[in-house]
């Protein structure tokens, strides 16, 4: 494929407001895994909660959009000087030439939870509910096109827990084919009672801080982030490139994966192969690494026998939790943080490796030049996407 | 930068809505040889999963698959290798209400296979799982806009790669209390089988832009409260251009704007 730059990128999640606390909170190993006291959530499990999305207050122009979801976006929006570079964007280019592709899994699902306790004695959820500005998975793209002042073509993604992964692979197409010049992509997804108790029913929610591919692994630790990246065609050397991406259907388990991880491998092959690299050519896996047993172990499997026994990589989840559909978004913004800054974080929360682990899984960051990573993400209803990510240099 | 012509042609086609069990049958109607008569949506099972799976699966999936199936079975093709785009303005909705409604309780123990079943994709989840499909697959949500976002992302797809794709467009609606804030009256689907390659007999032959124009309306009274009811029905002034052979341009509703799909070919 042809490379877009990621021409500016930022994240908010459990480990910090913007790239400069993410940056600090990884380079240190500090998790933002807390105990679970969420809403009227009343169950045993550490969460990634973002402080302060309650304090956000929406433009009164775009109050109808008020919901935890959109506010966190409107809070990652807020960083790194992010819709500023937007505009200035869309200013040379055209609002009409800045696509807008975004994940979720869930929305603004947390407004429709706390109405259907609102329910009056016919039954009838409370009249100001706005169900297109709040659950819709829309809303989410339908307000950060307002906040942005962007007019190209738009769609939400949601495929689960890669959605934000393929937003970039959405996007992509929409450049090549010259449909736009340009496109935000990413991800935001918000805590709420559907993915907390709805895991938790699955028996993949752990009661510890989650510990990916740790021998005793038990489950994923919920969090929720709002990332970003505007995408472009190839500028000065030193930004950080998309060059692959992979996209590959288990056809297995709506939600198990494969347990050699096969549609993981076809992914990160489909993607080695569109950025034109050999196996050997990258310096860190970013893997989806939930912490479920099954998730690791066939992940595991996956990255072995893609890459050998030498390559390094490592969950982030430890420290952000696993922010479902915003999940790819935030871990493309993490391997383009480890480009930058020449470094690859470190798996939090490990006592001891799962022995069955075949390659090189990092305990603690390590400061040292990378030039190419691979991010993954997989999704419920066997959805894999891979992305590569490199230095323009 | 120049744009690529975002062509294709149409090999297959499903579809299924209220009074119109499959494509024949809605071609009678669009074409005019047939008086539109409006029953209530009927979705068959899914033949193709596995009993245990069948079981499991809800109406927005039985939905999907039954169109795609239509749509494929028509083109005589593959499944196996073909890349999809699911697109609709929301999940099962009966599903949804089921875990509001428990979450909102005294008791909020889920079920765990209506939670996985709650994911937009869980459609393109079970077609995966159905047809051993292992290629690319997405699922789209645009609110009103979801057919023409999806047809856009289908024929971007397919124009990128230069490999046919699979459009799956469709929407089943909530029960009340949901239904009031998003009343989607009754079930809708569509499936377009797309290839941008020369066909190897005579097919319909579609081209896509962007437009400010405004979207065309059905001339039918009750097919425009069709169109206008149900965000996959957005589609019918095309799917009306399909079933009478005539070439033209319709105009479907998008975002903000519109898009507009020429007719060149119609066999």
């Amino acid at each position: 494929m042809r490379p877009l730059a990621l021409t500016h990128f930022t994240a908010t999640s459990c480990i910090g407001r913007g790239l400069t606390e993410t940056l600090r909170s990884l380079l240190k190993g500090r998790s933002g895994l807390t105990p679970c006291a969420f809403e009227t959530v009343r169950l045993e499990t550490h969460i990634g909660e973002v402080p302060g999305v309650d304090e956000v207050r929406l433009p009164p122009a775009l109050a109808r959009f008020d919901s935890r979801n959109n506010r966190l976006a409107l809070l990652g929006l807020s960083q790194d000087g992010f819709i500023e570079a937007v505009s200035a964007c869309a200013g040379r280019l055209g609002p009409r030439r800045v696509g807008l592709y975004l994940g979720t899994s869930t929305s603004g699902m947390l407004e429709t939870e706390i109405a259907y306790r609102q329910r009056d004695a016919t039954g009838a959820l409370p009249a100001r509910f706005d169900y297109a500005a709040t659950h819709n998975s829309y809303s989410l793209a339908a307000f950060t096109q307002r906040v942005l002042g962007i007019e190209g073509p738009a769609a939400v993604i949601c495929t689960a827990c890669s959605s934000s992964a393929k937003a970039f692979a959405s996007a992509r197409r929409m450049i090549e084919a010259g449909l736009i010049d340009a496109a935000v992509v990413g991800g935001v997804d918000s805590l709420c009672l559907t993915t907390l108790y709805g895991f938790h029913s699955l028996q993949l929610v752990s009661r510890a801080p989650c510990r990916p591919f740790d021998a005793a692994r038990d489950g994923i630790s919920i969090g929720e982030a709002a990332a970003f990246a505007l995408l472009e065609r190839p500028a000065a050397p030193g930004t950080i490139l998309l060059t692959g991406i992979g996209e590959t259907s288990d056809a297995y388990h709506m939600s198990s994966p494969h347990p050699e991880g096969l549609g993981a491998q076809a992914a990160m092959r489909q993607a080695l192969e569109s950025a034109a690299l050999a196996p050997r050519d990258i310096d860190y896996v970013n893997l989806h690494g939930t912490g479920t047993p099954s998730n690791d172990d066939a992940e595991g499997r996956a990255v072995t026998a893609v890459f050998g026994p030498g390559i390094a990589g490592s969950s982030t989840k430890g420290a952000t939790g696993h922010t479902l559909g915003a999940a790819g978004a935030l871990e493309a913004v993490i391997s383009a943080l480890a480009l930058r800054h020449g470094f690859a974080p470190g798996g939090l929360n490990i006592t001891e490796i799962d022995p069955s682990v075949g390659f090189q899984y990092l305990r603690e960051s390590h400061r040292r030049p990378l030039a190419r990573v691979l991010s993954n993400s997989f999704g419920f209803g066997g959805s894999n996407c891979s992305l590569v990510l490199q230095r323009a240099d | 930068m120049t744009s690529m012509a975002l062509s294709a042609h149409i090999l297959g086609i499903g579809l299924i809505g209220p009074g119109l069990p499959d494509w024949r049958s809605a071609r009678s109607v669009l074409s005019g040889e047939q008086a539109y008569c409006r029953t209530p949506t009927v979705l068959p099972a899914v033949e193709a999963l596995p009993p245990a799976e069948r079981r499991r699966t809800g109406a927005t999936v039985r939905l999907a698959l039954a169109v795609a199936r239509q749509a494929l079975d028509e083109a005589g093709a593959e499944a196996a290798t073909l890349a999809t785009v699911f697109a609709s303005s929301g999940g099962d909705g009966a599903i949804c209400h089921e875990i509001c409604a428990t979450l909102a309780s005294d008791d909020r123990q889920l079920s765990p296979t209506r939670f996985h079943n709650s994911v937009h994709n869980a459609a393109a989840g079970y077609w995966g799982i159905a047809m051993k499909a292992t290629a690319s697959s997405t699922a789209l949500c645009a609110f009103d806009g979801s057919f023409a976002v999806g047809l856009l992302e289908a024929m971007t797809l397919a124009a990128v790669d230069g490999a046919p794709a699979l459009l799956v467009a469709y929407e089943t609606g909530y029960p009340e209390p949901l239904h009031e804030k998003r009343p989607i009256p009754d079930a809708f689907g569509v499936a377009l089988l797309l290839d941008p390659r020369p066909p190897p007999r005579p097919r319909p032959r579609i081209t896509l832009t962007l437009t400010d124009a405004e979207a065309d309306r059905m001339p039918e009274p009750p097919l425009e409260a069709l169109r206008t009811a149900i965000p996959a029905a957005r589609c019918l002034p095309l799917m009306r251009h399909l079933a009478r052979g005539e070439v033209g341009v319709a105009t479907l509703d998008y975002l903000e704007r519109r898009i507009q799909v020429e007719v060149s070919e119609c066999p």
